[in-house]
């Protein structure tokens, strides 16, 4: 039998509950919040909002108390995520923090930034982005080439990161660099520091993505220098930390829920007509969302319980994108109504930015031929 | 997964792969009834998990819905020529009715029109029974409206009109005129006209999620044995991105399966979760199917290779009681008719 098990998940006690507190919250919350900046999911940002959710204890609600966390359970997040998603809120202030950025300090980080840090990502005040690839390095991450090198009681940067989604709008980077030349063993010599965006030596210039949005970035490092206690856990040890890292990054409801927008407007379009073919489309969605938050579901419960399921995660990822990027094509093949950028239906506008952004879905946080090549690791062809 | 769930499944791992052999397959398909098998999975109590057999350690509690499921995992597996998941949900049926087990196989008549008329007896026809000719009773609905009553009917005597599915198992029309009830009593509370057709659909769910999962096995196994151009199948990408997909598939179908059946422990209303197994595991069949054999070459396409007892019943059960289309409009006009407002929050109950 295979070892890929996905056994069922039951959300604990109180679960429920939870669920219609944060529903009347973004009922409340979303009250005026158009369908076509719901569809941004969670690449829409406000800290308005965040501060919102982080004052309602829904930011690193499962991190210890005494660094503001809740120490409620991993499904008990589960369920306030899924909630936010589905209903489209701009989520994207927080949500690298929540979900890598906080874990990270908490495990790897000083104490100082502990206490200074990980309370202000809690109360949603403090954005992270992520500084991984560079111009050279996409899926092939070990190849960064960016240096932090020691000088005097820090280090310095030098080099070039990409794609860095809120650059231009984030206080702080988890960034990998590399502190070692490569050598035979092409993971080590990286490490992953802590960088201060507001220090001297660092310029964000925008990179426009093709529906005209700026959410990347191109970051430059010319010669920042981060004080000693920025370097994040051992150094040299930056792969294994990221790897670990990705796990988390890579199975939550995030991965399946980014056309939920378009799903809504599609059932608001068929209750129109009468066409078996949109019916016969819309419920296929449906049962492969259903089928896709069990699996997703059941990698939470592994996290809960503390197991690594790097290679059910991919999976999730892997079948989730492919599932969110046939919704506009099955959208547009099976209602015959153009996208438009400047129409006011839902429908027609939330068709028009997801068409143009799904491509992203199975390049970020791992492109397909990367998870798939992990899942081939885990059924033993590697 | 619970203990019981564990054992049944072991258990019926363990006798399907000793027993249920390529020669036992053939024979099969050729037309006999592989009685040793039967008389084995009998002995092991296999036949009726709801019946308080007291085998392979099932207690007088009898399974539950989600050790049935392991069970039927195996059978899908294996191939299983029997119709083991009909008799158990046949036999299910007839206990929740208040009746008493006949302990052999038995029929589930699962897409029937029948009379029953003002002296108790039956009339009219049912299809593609599975093993409906080799099977000594089959258990129904019949009636219409307020008088609708759970049936075991006796097979012997009636008109039969045998067929087979492509992975030649028997689908046989069954028709009865004026036949006297073995045993009758009222539709089972709770009980939608349409529960017996949902159970077999989700039966095939089951069994698609067990074939599915060993495809990948054989077909993994295959990758790393076969070697062309100087080294195994299975270290060229183009050959793990296929097999990264079938994984996929398979995981998804037994996910997609146990929800199903996991409904029905639950006590809710088990229709949705039911038509999306079927769905979902109806698309993943066709799938799975091609790439076990695009990766297999053509070893695959020979009757002397055993991947085709596999992948013959992934293109049948699929589109047995309800294809993936049928399912998937009956839950988007679910959908549409309860509005995108309701989507989100059904999905999750799962409604």
């Amino acid at each position: 039998m295979s070892d890929l098990a996905f056994a069922p998940c039951t959300l604990p006690e109180g679960a429920e509950a939870l669920r219609a507190e944060v529903r009347a919250f973004l009922v409340e919350e979303l009250a005026d919040y158009p369908a076509r900046r719901r569809a941004e999911t969670w690449s829409g940002a406000s800290r308005d909002f965040s501060r919102k959710v982080g004052g309602r204890g829904w930011i690193g609600m499962t991190w210890p108390r005494q660094y503001g966390g809740a120490e409620r359970t991993t499904l008990e997040r589960y369920v306030v995520l899924e909630e936010m998603l589905a209903a489209g809120a701009p989520v994207a202030a927080h949500w690298i923090a929540d979900r890598q950025s906080g874990p990270l300090l908490l495990r790897y980080g000083t104490e100082e930034q502990r206490r200074s840090i990980v309370p202000r990502i809690a109360r949603g005040e403090v954005q992270f982005c992520i500084g991984m690839s560079e111009p050279d390095s996409g899926s092939d991450l070990a190849s960064v080439r960016s240096r932090a090198v020691p000088e005097g009681n820090g280090w310095r940067l030098d080099g070039r990161k990409v794609w860095t989604s809120g650059a231009h709008e984030a206080d702080y980077m988890i960034a990998l660099f590399r502190t070692a030349a490569q050598g035979e063993d092409r993971h080590a010599g990286l490490s992953q520091f802590l960088v201060d965006m507001s220090l001297p030596g660092i310029t964000v210039r925008p990179i426009v993505d093709l529906a005209g949005q700026h959410h990347f970035n191109e970051v430059l490092f010319d010669g920042a220098v981060l004080p000693a206690d920025a370097l994040i856990g051992g150094e040299g040890q930056g792969w294994q930390q990221v790897t670990q890292e990705l796990a988390f990054e890579r199975s939550g409801p995030e991965r399946f829920l980014s056309c939920m927008q378009l799903v809504n407007e599609m059932v608001r379009m068929a209750g129109a007509r009468q066409d078996d073919a949109a019916l016969a489309a819309i419920g296929r969605l449906v049962a492969h969302l259903s089928v896709l938050r069990q699996m997703s579901l059941s990698v939470a419960a592994m996290l809960e319980r503390g197991e690594n399921p790097a290679v059910e995660a991919a999976l999730v990822k892997d079948l989730g994108a492919v599932l969110e990027q046939s919704v506009p094509e099955i959208a547009a093949d099976v209602f015959d109504v153009e996208p438009m950028l400047d129409s006011t239906g839902d429908y027609v506008q939330v068709l028009a930015y997801l068409t143009q952004v799904v491509p992203s879905y199975s390049l970020r946080g791992g492109t397909r031929e990367i998870l798939r090549g992990i899942i081939a690791r885990g059924l033993g062809l590697r | 997964m619970s203990e019981l769930q564990g054992l049944l499944r072991d258990t019926a791992e363990r006798l399907f792969a000793d027993r249920a052999t390529p020669q036992v397959l053939q024979a099969a398909e050729d037309g006999g009834w592989p009685n040793e098998l039967w008389t084995a999975i009998v002995e092991h109590g296999l036949h009726q998990p709801f019946g308080s057999s007291g085998a392979a350690g099932i207690d007088a509690e009898g399974a539950d819905w989600s050790d049935l499921y392991a069970l039927l995992f195996a059978a899908g597996r294996w191939a299983l020529p029997l119709p083991l998941g009909e008799t158990a949900i046949a036999g299910r049926a007839l206990l929740d009715g208040g009746l008493t087990l006949p302990d052999t196989a038995l029929g589930l008549a699962a897409q029937s029109d029948l009379d029953l008329d003002q002296r108790g007896r039956i009339s009219g026809t049912t299809a593609r029974v599975p093993w409906g000719a080799a099977v000594p009773y089959v258990v129904a609905r019949a009636g219409r409206r307020d008088g609708t009553q759970l049936v075991l009917l006796p097979t012997d005597g009636v008109e039969r009109r045998l067929d087979r599915n492509v992975a030649r198992e028997p689908r046989d029309d069954l028709t009865f005129e004026n036949v006297v009830p073995a045993a009758i009593c009222p539709w089972p509370q709770g009980w939608p006209a349409e529960r017996l057709r949902d159970l077999a659909a989700l039966l095939r769910a089951a069994q698609i999620a067990g074939a599915l999962d060993r495809v990948l096995d054989i077909t993994v196994t295959y990758a790393g044995e076969r070697k062309q151009f100087g080294r195994a199948i299975g270290k060229f990408q183009a050959i793990q991105h296929q097999l990264a997909e079938l994984a996929g598939e398979a995981a998804a179908s037994a996910v997609a399966a146990e929800t199903g059946f996991r409904a029905l422990d639950d006590g809710r209303d088990p229709w949705f979760a039911i038509a999306a197994a079927k769905a979902r595991t109806s698309e993943a069949a066709g799938r799975g199917a091609a790439i076990g054999h695009q990766v297999h070459g053509a070893i695959g396409f020979t009757y002397e290779h055993h991947l085709h007892y596999l992948t013959r019943r992934l293109w049948s059960w699929r589109t047995e009681f309800g294809n993936a289309r049928a399912w998937s409009t009956a839950i988007g006009t679910r959908a549409v008719s309860r509005g995108a407002s309701r989507l989100w929050p059904d999905l999750v109950a799962g409604a």
